[in-house]
């Protein structure tokens, strides 16, 4: 069911953990639907130095939100934002159809971490990095 | 090879030696339809035959009132639509049934529901419990059928058949379980509990896939749900899967005779299970305490996802289920546990582990010695478990 990435980010997540120093923390899911991502961010001139995130969910939602960490520790806030639940899909070689809604967590943890970021600094994110989906934009597949 | 501890009993079951060993001559040499008239497949016939009587034994029926089907889904799509399309035309269109039913009952419920019938859906208690009032209360001028399963396949909940039973015959309503997870683990005499139907299925006594059987009260008629040939006294077409109805037969004969030690057994392997994982902080045990399938454990870890655990238990070789909604294949975690009114996020964090014959106090202590490391790490990434835990620790 899993690629063989999957199931490696899964079983030796990546940057798991907090962040004390973060400047930019965001959280979607729901304990509902059974998916929450918390995502901490350092950024220092507008890189991200840092990132550490912490899930509760599935194998799939594990994994992505490791994948994503990884996708842009070391990346610009720009370049962050143009991170997609897509390009997460693909550095996973794949996740099964009903776990696709995983990885648009994934890419909505990092924006609503960027979003708390602006707000810190007094800049409105709205703008800029646009509307953070809630948990049942994301099971629309 | 990987050590594998087989911990889902309630999902499905090892075929027995005992029973592979009757099997295989039906696939071998014994291969005759038992419809022929040569004595090669008069051999099937006999074995047909008697499998038939042991299945009734096991059940205090009489041979001519079990009928082999193809799995327990067919016996639970067959006692309910056959009996609702019959009732019909003396103009009985109500059903009444719970809401902790297998899909096998609930999905042909819906079928029904779209033919016009109307369905009422009793609401179970924590526990998973139904009162038997509750039916006596339920039942209408226009029911013709109840239908309670047995026992529970995710919390192991035993329900009060013999009670419901006699509500139903006293108001003259005919009464169907689903006893696919009841049968081999408890006794069941459909006699005395006044069941008029009953589903089984071979796969969860330690007999293969795809052999199920409906115990059919005589006298009482239902709507065929296979027509064609005429096996099964006419009322079941399809040339009889003997080898399967062998095994099933013997698999049976085997769980009823050894019914005390099986269920000693299992309950010895649940109560160490249970009494253990309550040890967990933020555990809670699911479903009936005390009537309860003697090899079921189901219990919620708060503040982790079951297909994860499953995941980490599957690395360490063992097998084990979830009600979590990743594991239910829909967005929603289980009806059942939602239905004893637990939390989503609660259902999310559930485990069954389903205990057999060939389990071992050894598997248990494996399994007992691996989860608390595994709950411990995925609690230590949850943000979940974060608020859980923020009033407790300062
Ligand atoms: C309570 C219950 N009813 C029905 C079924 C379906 O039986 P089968 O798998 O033989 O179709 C199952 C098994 O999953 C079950 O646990």
């Amino acid at each position: 069911m899993y690629s063989e990435k999957v199931l490696d980010h899964f079983t030796n997540p990546r940057n798991v953990g907090e962040l004390s120093d973060a400047n930019g923390i965001g959280e979607v899911g729901n304990p509902q639907c059974g998916d929450i991502m918390k995502m901490y961010l350092k950024i220092e001139n507008g890189v991200i130095e840092d990132v550490k995130f912490k899930t509760f969910g599935c194998g799939a939602a594990i994994a992505t939100s490791s994948m994503a960490t990884e996708l842009v520790k070391g990346a610009t806030v720009e370049e962050a934002l143009k991170l997609t639940n897509s390009a997460v899909v693909e550095a996973l070689d794949g996740l099964p159809p009903v776990k696709i809604h995983c990885s648009v967590l994934a890419e909505q943890a990092v924006k609503a971490a960027i979003s708390d970021y602006y707000t810190r600094q007094g800049i409105d994110p709205l703008p800029i990095v646009g509307e953070i989906k809630d948990c049942d934009a994301c099971h629309v597949h | 090879m990987k050590k594998i501890v087989y911990a889902d009993n309630a999902a499905t079951t090892p075929v027995s030696p005992q029973v592979l060993e009757a099997l295989l001559p039906y696939y071998k040499s014994e291969y005759g339809n038992p419809s022929s008239v040569y004595s090669l497949a008069q051999q099937a016939r006999a074995a047909v035959d008697d499998a038939r009587k042991k299945v009734a034994d096991a059940l205090h029926a009489q041979p001519n009132e079990i009928y082999f089907t193809s799995c327990g889904t067919e016996a639970d799509n067959w006692a309910l639509k056959g009996t609702m399309r019959r009732l019909a035309q003396k103009g009985k269109r109500h059903l009444l049934t719970t809401n902790i039913e297998h899909h096998a009952i609930l999905h042909t419920c819906a079928a029904l529901e779209k033919e016009g019938f109307e369905i009422t859906y009793l609401p179970v208690d924590t526990y998973g419990q139904i009162d038997p009032a509750q039916v006596e209360q339920a039942i209408r001028e226009d029911t013709g059928l109840v239908s309670i399963m047995y026992a529970n396949n995710e919390i192991g909940t035993i329900l009060p058949i013999s009670e419901i039973g006699a509500i139903c015959r006293q108001k003259g309503v005919l009464f169907h379980t689903d006893a696919v997870q009841a049968v081999g683990n408890v006794p069941i005499d459909v006699v005395a509990q006044n069941i008029d139907m009953l589903s089984l299925s071979g796969h969860k006594l330690n007999a293969p896939k795809g052999i199920g059987a409906l115990y059919l009260r005589k006298g009482v008629v239902i709507d065929t749900f296979m027509d064609g040939g005429s096996q099964e006294r006419g009322r079941r077409a399809g040339t009889e899967n003997v080898a399967g109805i062998v095994a099933l037969g013997t698999a049976i004969a085997y769980a009823t005779q050894h019914l005390d030690e099986r269920i000693a057994h299992e309950t010895a392997l649940r109560d160490r299970c249970i009494q253990s994982l309550l040890q967990i902080p933020h555990t809670r045990l699911n479903g009936d305490p005390v009537r309860r399938l003697p090899g079921n454990v189901n219990v919620s870890f708060e503040g982790i996802e079951g297909e994860s655990m499953l995941m980490m238990l599957d690395m360490h070789g063992i097998c084990a289920s979830s009600g979590s909604a990743c594991t239910s294949g829909s967005l929603d975690p289980s009806h059942v546990l939602l239905a004893i009114g637990l939390p989503h996020e609660v259902a999310h964090g559930s485990l069954r582990l389903s205990w057999g014959v060939q389990n071992t106090m050894e598997e248990v202590e494996y399994v007992l010695e691996t989860l608390p490391p595994i709950i411990q790490r995925l609690r230590s990434m949850s943000p979940l478990w974060e608020k859980i835990t923020a009033g407790e620790n300062n």
